[in-house]
């Protein structure tokens, strides 16, 4: 952006406004009908000229100021009075605590009182005098430009920056280098992802839990048309790690009538028309969880990715750019449904490395 | 006469009357800190008066009711991911497993008396302080008071409200609660989108995988700590320069564009500025006594295998969170990788390319008209139609982003399709910009014209007189010169021109493109098409004179 003009842009100055107009308002004169008048005349409030009125409003300000100190005594007060769990109905609030509502209340009239009471001691009791200040332009004066300019260049010359090259580029080096040092200082703040969002708590053999019951699930406990969520067996909820693993691992179940699931692979890996898929959004990562058993869909609330069930979780609307992944199940000898492997693909949102 | 060298002190002792206490306190203050050299530019400094221009003065109240108020709340917040059972004053959540840094804000909100309130009084004071600064920046956009010497001001605040959106987008986490751990994870899969580096960031951010245990530590760092310390810094260096500059103001009798009318600092600027830190101050109060903002127990801790319905940002986030609804969920495979372009394009290249593009315009436009003067009259919007349409127009995309972030609610409240919602959005966003940029326009130019009439005509008063031959008439009032001076005051510049293909000698001039673009728009700012020429005084003249033949 050469944002000079001049010579080099072969554009003037012609199109900026003239240089009368723009010294409009300086203009003076009968000839011009649109001249600046200058600032009106002073126009005296009612304070200014009545000694009643003024009196009046020096009141207005001194009652304001008291209501301020008896609003901070009621603050005070509301706080040794009111327990802290002391919940009252205030129409049409509602039920409300009475503690946060007196105190906020109070405050908020003490200090809008002083505030009311300043503003009123300004606008009533003030000069009210409109008065002018010059300004002056930003930039400074060409004599005190030619003066940095020629002390800055001095400057230079003396320390012989210019000239002593060597000492010029290994400083540079220097001081370019020194911040990698903190750089490098960053490197402990994570470990490397390596496969770590490829794989999940579950493996073959393992139980689902039942999230709500914490019992492992059988066929039967899920109807036709239900939703239920697990998790694998042997993570626990008192678990330090519980939050990362549920966050890969949280899965859900839903039966459906073998014959309307669409996809071949989905039957495949289904129980019993029960398909297993995981719980975490391939959008940005939001639980799904709203199923509609009529059309099998489900809806993240979040962002409204919509995925068919009974078609490899299809993605039929919305944001979310893949299906979500679905876990083989099966049942063992003891009537139990369990994994039989680790999702094929990781979970959750995409990212690079994913492929 | 001695007089020169004397000292104030010395004065003093000369047998003199001793000055006041007060004056003696300044005396020694400016012996040391040159505090009488400050305090003759300032004292009386000169500010004009306008409703608008309080606008920043909320954003900087609210600023200072956060700092207070989340000072105490440092006090009782535990920033920590540790896992406990609740034990405290709320007994519904009597042993559920929870973080110390959600346990922590349900004890600030039940047993820490007046602790609800200095939370609300922070939440509340976070939502005004982005409005504020949000409109704020609508006033300065539509007068032009972004133009030259402020430009780098624009900058500083430009920079105060992106780092606002981020200080409150950490704050609001920090209570590890189910709808921020929400959000949180959405900030976690938007990172993981970036091509390359997304995985890296992602796990160091999180101290490893999604959540882990560090990112509340983290976030609180940078929510008390880093970012508000830069705002501070930037927030001193915008007032400065306020002071500096001088305020602008708008045209009328006696302001010109080398002065400022208005009141002093002190008294009246003081007590009227300092009252209004009051006021904000008290509101808020009032307002965080009677609702309740972002209540945490409602909501239960994260979990991230759990979520609610009506998911919801802040509002200064809800645009991000439009972006993200509406995108189609685009992924590319390809050679082993992802391209995750449906989170990648809305939130690192959308997002950042609308915040900049807001960075830059005082230099774009100030490209465009060539103008190197100094402006501190402040135009009025309908003076300036091509840069008020930009603006309504920016406006206009951000409400329909911010539909687009609240799908949800518009399809549950309005018994509305959430796929029609997100379709109208889809096209809205690239429909609705551009009409409310022809319709602005054209509004403004409208005003434009009825100023003109005004001038030349006079004030429509209403009374209809009927001539003697029958004709009705309304009779029009001249207007004062005040009123005219205001109204012809503002500038008007021609389209640049890019001259003669070929130069005196015949020889072809090099025109490039980046010419052929600035007199592009510069047609398309300040052609007959973008502006309305002010009346002149002849034509004025003229028409007065013709009154008499009437």
């Amino acid at each position: 952006m050469s944002s000079e003009t001049g010579p080099d842009e072969n554009v003037s100055d012609e199109n900026l406004p003239s240089e009368q107009e723009k010294a409009h308002g300086e203009v003076t004169g009968q000839d011009n009908p649109f001249a600046d008048p200058g600032v009106p005349p002073h126009e005296h409030r009612i304070q200014d000229i009545d000694e009643r009125a003024a009196k009046r409003s020096e009141r207005t300000v001194a009652f304001l100021f008291t209501l301020s100190m008896l609003a901070t005594v009621g603050f005070i007060a509301s706080y040794v009075a009111f327990p802290v769990d002391k919940i009252i109905y205030v129409w049409p609030l509602g039920h409300v605590s009475a503690l946060n509502l007196s105190l906020g209340l109070t405050l908020g009239v003490a200090l809008f009182c002083i505030g009311a009471g300043a503003v009123h001691w300004a606008r009533t009791l003030m000069s009210d005098e409109e008065m002018v200040d010059e300004r002056h332009p930003v930039a400074a004066e060409p004599a005190v430009r030619e003066k940095v300019i020629s002390d800055f260049k001095q400057g230079a010359k003396e320390s012989a920056l210019g000239r002593r090259k060597l000492i010029r580029n290994t400083m540079f080096g220097a001081v370019a280098l020194v911040p990698l040092s903190g750089v490098v200082l960053l490197r402990d703040l994570g470990p490397l992802p390596e496969d770590k969002l490829r794989h999940t708590a579950w493996s073959k053999g393992k139980l689902l839990v039942n999230e709500n019951t914490n019992q492992p699930l059988r066929p039967e406990d899920i109807a036709v048309g239900s939703l239920a969520f697990a998790r694998p067996e042997g993570l626990d909820h008192e678990d330090e790690d519980f939050n990362n693993e549920i966050a890969k691992a949280a899965l859900m179940l839903v039966r459906l009538e073998p014959k309307d699931i669409k996809d071949k692979r989905e039957l495949d890996w289904s129980h019993e028309g029960i398909v297993a898929f995981s719980k975490i959004c391939t959008h940005v990562g939001c639980p799904v969880s709203l199923y509609e058993q009529q059309t099998h869909h489900v809806l993240c609330p979040c962002h409204q990715s919509t995925f068919d069930l009974s078609d490899g979780a299809r993605v039929l609307f919305g944001p979310a750019g893949h299906p979500l992944p679905q876990l083989n199940i099966s049942v063992n000898k003891d009537g139990y449904l369990e994994a039989l492997g680790d999702f094929e693909e990781p979970v959750g949102p995409a990212f690079w490395e994913r492929g | 006469m001695s007089t020169a060298t004397e000292t104030p002190g010395s004065a003093a002792a000369a047998g003199k009357k001793k000055a006041p206490a007060g004056e003696r306190v300044a005396d020694w203050a400016d012996g040391r800190l040159g505090i009488y050299s400050l305090a003759k530019a300032n004292m009386r400094k000169i500010f004009p008066d306008h409703w608008s221009f309080m606008l920043g003065e909320v954003a900087l109240y609210s600023f200072i009711i956060i700092i207070l108020t989340g000072v105490y709340l440092t006090l009782f917040f535990h920033p920590s991911m540790g896992e406990i059972e609740y034990h405290g004053a709320y007994t519904p959540m009597h042993g559920v497993r929870m973080s110390e840094a959600y346990a922590s804000t349900l004890d600030i909100s039940f047993d820490v008396r007046g602790g609800l309130l200095v939370r609300q009084i922070h939440h509340w004071a976070a939502l005004i302080f982005l409005a504020a600064m949000f409109v704020h920046m609508m006033r300065v956009f539509f007068t032009g008071a972004f133009r030259k010497p402020r430009e780098v001001n624009w900058v500083f605040g430009f920079l105060l409200f992106v780092l606002g959106m981020f200080t409150g987008f950490t704050g609001y986490s920090l209570p590890d609660d189910l709808l921020s751990g929400t959000g949180i994870r959405f900030m976690e899969g938007a990172i993981l989108s970036v091509p390359i580096v997304g995985t890296y960031i992602s796990m160091f951010l999180f101290g490893g995988e999604f959540p882990g245990h560090d990112f509340i530590g983290r976030f609180y760092s940078a929510h008390i700590l880093l970012l508000p310390g830069i705002m501070l810094g930037l927030l001193v260096a915008h007032l400065i320069l306020v002071f500096y500059h001088k305020h602008t103001q708008f045209a009328g009798p006696g302001r010109t564009n080398k002065n400022v009318v208005g009141m002093p600092l002190l008294p009246v600027y003081m007590a009227k500025a300092g009252g209004f830190f009051f006021l904000v101050f008290g509101v808020i109060a009032a307002v965080s006594a009677m609702f309740t903002i972002n209540p945490i127990w409602n909501i239960g801790p994260y979990r991230p295998d759990q979520v609610s319905t009506n998911a919801q940002p802040d509002w200064y986030m809800g645009f991000s969170e439009g972006l993200i609804r509406v995108m189609p969920g685009w992924e590319i495979n390809l050679w082993g990788h992802t391209l995750v372009l449906g989170v990648a394009i809305p939130l690192i290249v959308i997002f950042p390319l609308v915040l900049v593009s807001i960075a830059m315009y005082p230099f774009i436009e100030s490209w465009v008209t060539g103008d190197k003067r100094e402006h501190h009259i402040a135009d009025r919007p309908r003076n300036a139609p091509t840069r008020t349409g930009v603006g309504a127009a920016w406006i206009a995309w951000y409400f329909v982003l911010l539909v687009g972030g609240g799908n949800d609610l518009w399809a549950t409240h309005f018994h509305l399709s959430i796929n029609a919602i997100t379709w109208f959005v889809r096209i809205a966003f690239f429909v609705v910009p551009v009409i409310v940029f022809i319709i602005t326009k054209r509004i403004c130019l409208g005003l434009q014209r009825r100023d003109r009439d005004k001038v030349l005509h006079g004030r429509e008063t209403g009374t209809i007189k009927r001539l003697p031959h029958g004709e009705f008439v309304e009779i029009h009032e001249p207007l004062s010169q005040e009123q005219l001076h205001t109204l012809t005051a503002h500038e008007q510049y021609k389209p640049v021109e890019l001259g003669e293909e070929t130069d005196e000698n015949g020889v072809q001039r090099k025109i490039t493109r980046s010419q052929k673009m600035r007199a592009k728009l510069s047609k398309g700012y300040f052609s007959e098409n973008g502006q309305i020429p002010k009346p002149t005084a002849e034509e004025y003249r003229e028409i007065e004179s013709g009154h008499g033949h009437h």
